[in-house]
Formats: C-alpha cells, structure tokens, sequence
C-alpha cells in the first residue's frame, strides 16, 4: 500500500482489503479525557527523553541508543494501553516501550548509564527489564522476541490468566526465523498476544523494500491464519483504535493479531549514524515525515475535542522537562556498581562458577 | 526402600511424571512428544493430557524460546529436543536467552527451564544425529549441564533439573535409554553439581560420563580380572557445575588421570578437565594425563564407521596399560 493511502486509516487484511476510517467518536467513547492527557505525556516524555539522551551522547556519556524520534504514536501509544500486569516484550528501539509501560525515569536513566541504582543493577545497561511492570528483558537477538512472548503468552493462557502480551518488533526484524516459529505456534495455540511491527522503512541502513518480500508486513497475517492490520504508526488515534481490538481479541481468548505499523524515525539507526540524513534516504524524505509528526497530530486533535487546553500542554511539557533532568542528576550520581556485584546473579545460587 | 528395575528411558519417564504430579506448572513440549522417538515421555498424554503435553512444530529454537517465555510468567517447562545435534538450531534460545536472563536483568527475571536432549555418535544416523555435543553450552555461564549414566541417577538428577531454578541443559545418551537398573519408588534426588566414584582402585584414575563410563566400568572390570589393574573411575554426572573436589581426591590417592569422551577433543570436556586438573592439582600427578576422545571428524553415517572414530574398549584399555607401563 502506497502510504498516503493508509493515513488516518486502518486497514485490515482479510484477502479483501477493506478500509475502515477512523471514527474519533467512537475511539474517545471508549477512554477518558485522563487516559489521552496520560497518552500524551509518555510521547512528550519519549520525545524528551531521546532528545536528552542524543545531546549525552554527544557530551561523551556512555549510552547505547537507537532513538525513536518520530515514533511516538506507534511503539509510546501501544505500551500505554497495556495493563500493569500486562506483559511487555521490547525490541532494540526505544524507550517508547518503557515509558509506555510505566517505568520511572530515574531508575531507567540508572540503568542506561550502567548505575547500580537501575532496573538491572546496571548490568543490562540498553537491555532493560522491569519485573514490577511485567516489561520482559529487551532481547539484543533481532526477532528473538516473537518466539520469547509466544511463550509468555503461553504461560498466561496455560493459567488461565487475563492478562495479554504486547511483542514489539521492526520491519527489519521481520524477516527472522525466529518471527516465523514464534508466529506460529502463538497462532496454532491461539495464544494471547498481540505482534506489533513498526515499520519505519529502513533496517538500520537498508530500505526494508529490498531485504523483504512484501511491500506490507501485515500480508503475512494470512499466513498464520491471524488478522492483520495496518495502521497509520504517525496518527496516535488510529494505532489506539486498532491496539484497544488487538488487545480486546486477545482477552476474549481470540488468539494473536499482527499489527503494521507504517512509522517513521527522524534520526539515525543509533546516535552514531552519520548516513542517516544523505547516506540512504533524502533529507527531503525526512522532512516529508516530519510534516506529520505524531505529537504535534495528537496535540492538535487533543486540543480540536476540547481535551487539552494549551496551558495544560506548556505545563505539561515543563512537568517533563523538569522530570528528565531529575533522572539524569539521578543516574550521573548513582554509583556504578562493585566489582563484587558483577560476578552475582548469574545463577540463583551465589557462586556456581564451574 | 522400595525399588524396581527400569531401564533409563522409563527412569527418566518416571522422574518427569512424579514431578509433574507434584508440581502443577511443569509441562512438557517437544516435536512428536506424544509417541516419543526415544520412548521417554510417551504415554504421559494419557495421563496429563495435550494440554501439559504439548506439541510443537518443527522450530527448535522458536519453542525453545517460548519454554524461556512461559517460564517467567510461573511456569516450568520441560522441552525436548529430539537429537542433541539440534541445539545448534536452538542456539541462541538457551545460550543467548536463558544463558543470559537472570544475569542481564539483574535478578528481576529467571528461567528455570530444563532443555532434555540425545546425543551419541554410535547410532549410524550420521552426522546431523549423532553428534556429541555437550562441550557446547558449557561455555555458558548461567547454564547448568547435566550428563547421567544410570537409570538411577538419570531419574534424580531429571528431578532436580526440573526442580532447578536456572535453566539445565539435560543429556541423555541414545545407548543408555535400554539399559536396566534399580530405581527406588520413593521420591528421592540427586543434587547437581555432585560427582560420584563408580568403582574404587588404586592405580588410575579415570574419568568419563555418560555411555563412556558405562563403557570404562566394564574396562575396569576387565581389567581388574585380566591383569589385575585396579582403577578407580569418577563420573562427574554434572559437566556444569563440575564437582573438581571429588576428583582431585581421587588424583591425590592415584596419582594419574586418564579422561574418556566420546565427543571429539580439540575444546572439549575432556580439554577443559584436563586444563582445571592442571591448575589446581599438577603436582599430585606422577604422569601426563591422558584423554581419548573421539577423532576430528563428524560422526560418519552407518554403524560399521562407529568404531573408527569413537573410543572403544580396546582403545580405552591399551591406553591405560600404556599410561601404567610408563610410570613402572
């Protein structure tokens, strides 16, 4: 699909391709004004802190990022409408998925930074995980995570939870064994998770066009008898439509929905990414995405249903400015961890080193 | 103490089925685990039905994965994987995944998982089937391996790796699955990590596992009949951990070390034995230590190569007289 013709839109895929626009009414019946406002704040957050997080690196701060500028209304939006005991299972781009997901920033910037204060005790570094929140380890094995959360999902159907498992991977990813056989035996055992593919275009430095065979990821739905959808990933509106059916589907005990969604990322595969504006795509190709970028959307239509006011959005966005330097001055004077803790947690036991 | 006779696959059988009797979250998932291409879990449908008995498709390190996947969420998860050559394809599921995530999560998650697998390069099925391949996910830190020898330690060491909080890579070698021996009924374990010396002697010591130390218990015998040589053999049954106590024990009252693996010897267990042995206890040998392993080549197809690349009794004992004869 050309990509103005899913703008705005979601579109299912059912052989037939069937447009569905988008009824605001409907989505804004289904949540509260706070619920939105929340939304938000964690895109606000994600954009923040990526920006806060570019700017360290280039002051020399060890952080291993690959940044999700312009991604906000995908992989931000779908995390913020798991539930707390809702599993989350990451890839490599973030932190859309943790602050989504409800993690606090002081601890993440801790482990970020590799500070004994983090998630991880500072050993997972850009590999965070939260047990509290249910965010299962981020995996640095691209695809890894379609097959890790069909088992979580299985764990959760096999107890006969409520709870759903929200698996997050990219266009690139796409394309690995491992999505396949995850795939499929989530499909064949009706498991209770919802895939969700960001496509933003490129595999680090390669337009996904020429590393995979169809144009829509989405297509591959059928193949694994499972509803598929593609959403417009720059229009936070649709991808909470189309996310608030996948996990609606996935509670009813419906089984799996593979979820496209056509996103952008306005900087570099990570940081370092000296290619990203002239090396494989145009600048005007950026600045073509940028025209519709995700906050200033949801912003604007927030404000156009009488659910933000302007103040709110300035206060908002100080509350987080403000956040974001705590965490910071946090993890910077948070001590690395001791030599000693390096050697722990590798078994339960303490000390199993032959 | 109640006991039966059971061969090592219906011990194994009987090790997972108390277990999952005892413990509603273990469940079985594996290719074909309903009939059971090496016997071990089939009939257990019958008992605990599809839903703790599950079928996967042929993705080895996708199912493997998701064991990792359901395990966090509370379950424990018992895969098999049909050949032990398979853990190649299943890779990056045990030694990237579950190797890995108590570590990189500093605690908050772990994966007791327990990977059941056959290995042997004695069944002709060639060089995709029969590769000896526990020297692998050694290298793993976070991983526990686990190689018995017989039917009773088979049934307690699979009881204790299911038991296990971290992920056990469990070993079962093809030959053995027929072999008989007591087993008690009652419920017992055997704790991984432990060594045990199968025969006592005076003269060497060797070390092996699995079907090799069946193999070098019958040398012994031989041996000890034909030319009175009385060796004393260790089977460290736990690759990983690997109780080095026992053994040094051992080396201090014999003096010399002879290491038997099927597997072949460039980076293999044998290697890494014989290099700890060197660290921490060369002054109590009186001689090289010596290791007959298999030979650098893949396991050729058909029974009649076997022996031209897999250590033999013959090859076994003249090593040990040769080791002997030199230090008279």
């Amino acid at each position: 699909m050309k990509y103005n013709e899913i703008v705005g839109n979601i579109v299912s895929i059912d052989r037939q391709i069937t447009k569905k626009p988008l009824d605001y009414k409907q989505i804004l019946s289904k949540y509260g004004k706070k619920k939105f406002i929340t939304i938000l704040g964690k895109m606000i957050k994600n954009r923040f802190l990526d920006e806060e997080i570019i700017q360290l690196i280039k002051e020399g701060v060890a952080i291993h990022q690959h940044p999700t500028v312009g991604q906000e209304a995908s992989q931000t939006v779908a995390f913020s409408l798991l539930e707390k005991e809702d599993y989350g299972v990451p890839n490599h781009r973030g932190w859309g998925w943790a602050i989504g997901k409800g993690l606090d920033l002081k601890r993440m910037m801790a482990e970020l930074m590799g500070k004994k204060t983090g998630y991880c005790r500072g050993k997972g570094g850009p590999y965070l995980a939260d047990r509290e929140n249910n965010l299962f380890l981020r995996s640095g094995i691209q695809g890894s995570y379609v097959s890790l959360a069909a088992g979580i999902a299985l764990g959760l159907k096999m107890q006969q939870s409520n709870n759903v498992c929200l698996c997050l991977f990219g266009d690139g990813s796409s394309n690995a064994g491992y999505v396949h056989e995850g795939m499929n035996i989530a499909a064949t055992s009706k498991l209770p998770v919802i895939y969700f593919c960001e496509n933003n275009l490129y595999a680090l430095f390669t337009p996904y066009q020429e590393t995979t065979s169809v144009a829509d990821i989405a297509d591959r739905a059928v193949g694994y008898g499972i509803p598929g959808y593609i959403v417009d990933g720059m229009d936070a509106f649709a991808v909470i439509e189309v996310m608030t059916e996948a996990i609606k589907r996935a509670r009813n005990g419906e089984g799996p929905t593979l979820i496209e969604s056509k996103t952008y990322r306005y900087e570099g595969h990570t940081a370092y990414d000296k290619f990203s504006y002239g090396g494989y795509r145009s600048k005007e190709e950026v600045e073509e995405w940028k025209k519709r970028d995700p906050i200033t959307l949801f912003t604007q239509r927030l404000l156009e249903f009488n659910l933000l006011t302007s103040q709110e959005l300035e206060s908002l966005k100080e509350k987080t400015r403000e956040e974001i330097k705590e965490a910071v001055e946090y993890a910077t004077q948070s001590a690395y961890p001791e030599p000693e803790d390096y050697l722990e947690q590798v078994y339960a036991e303490k000390e199993v080193f032959f | 103490m109640t006991k039966e006779i059971l061969t090592f696959a219906d011990a194994i059988k009987e090790g997972i089925r108390e277990e999952m009797q005892r413990d509603k979250r273990a469940f079985l998932m594996g290719e074909d685990i309903h009939i059971s291409n090496c016997t071990v879990t089939r009939g257990l449908v019958d008992q605990f039905g599809k839903e703790r008995v599950r079928l996967m498709p042929i993705s080895e390190n996708g199912f493997s994965a998701a064991a990792v996947g359901a395990s966090v969420t509370g379950m424990r998860p018992i895969v098999e994987i049909m050949f032990g050559d398979f853990i190649l394809v299943a890779a990056d599921a045990i030694c990237n995944q579950a190797a890995k995530l108590r570590y990189m999560s500093g605690g908050q998650f772990h994966t007791p998982v327990t990977y059941r697998m056959s290995l042997c390069g004695m069944g002709g099925a060639g060089a995709h089937h029969s590769q000896s391949l526990e020297a692998l996910p050694l290298h793993f830190p976070g991983l526990k391996v686990i190689y018995p020898s017989t039917p009773y330690d088979a049934k307690g060491l699979i009881k204790s790796a299911i038991r296990d909080e971290d992920p056990v890579v469990f070993y079962e070698h093809k030959l053995l699955y027929p072999v008989k021996g007591e087993v008690p009924k009652e419920d017992y374990l055997v704790p991984l990590g432990k060594g045990i010396i199968r025969r006592e002697g005076k003269d060497l010591t060797l070390v092996s596992y699995g079907y090799m130390a069946r193999l070098s218990l019958e040398v012994a015998d031989e041996l000890a009949k034909e030319e009175n040589i009385n060796v004393e053999i260790y089977d460290p049954r736990s690759l990983r951990p690997f109780d080095y106590e026992q053994l040094l024990k051992s080396i201090e009252k014999t003096g010399k070390l002879i290491i038997i693996e099927e597997d072949t010897k460039i980076g293999g267990v044998g290697a890494e034995i014989a290099a700890m042995v060197a660290e921490e206890g060369l002054f109590l040998l009186e001689a090289p230590i010596k290791r007959i392993a298999g030979k650098e080549t893949p396991a050729p197809a058909g029974k009649y190569g076997n022996p031209f690349v897999i250590p033999t009794k013959e090859e076994i004992k003249s090593a040990i007289k040769k080791l002997l004869s030199k230090n008279k």
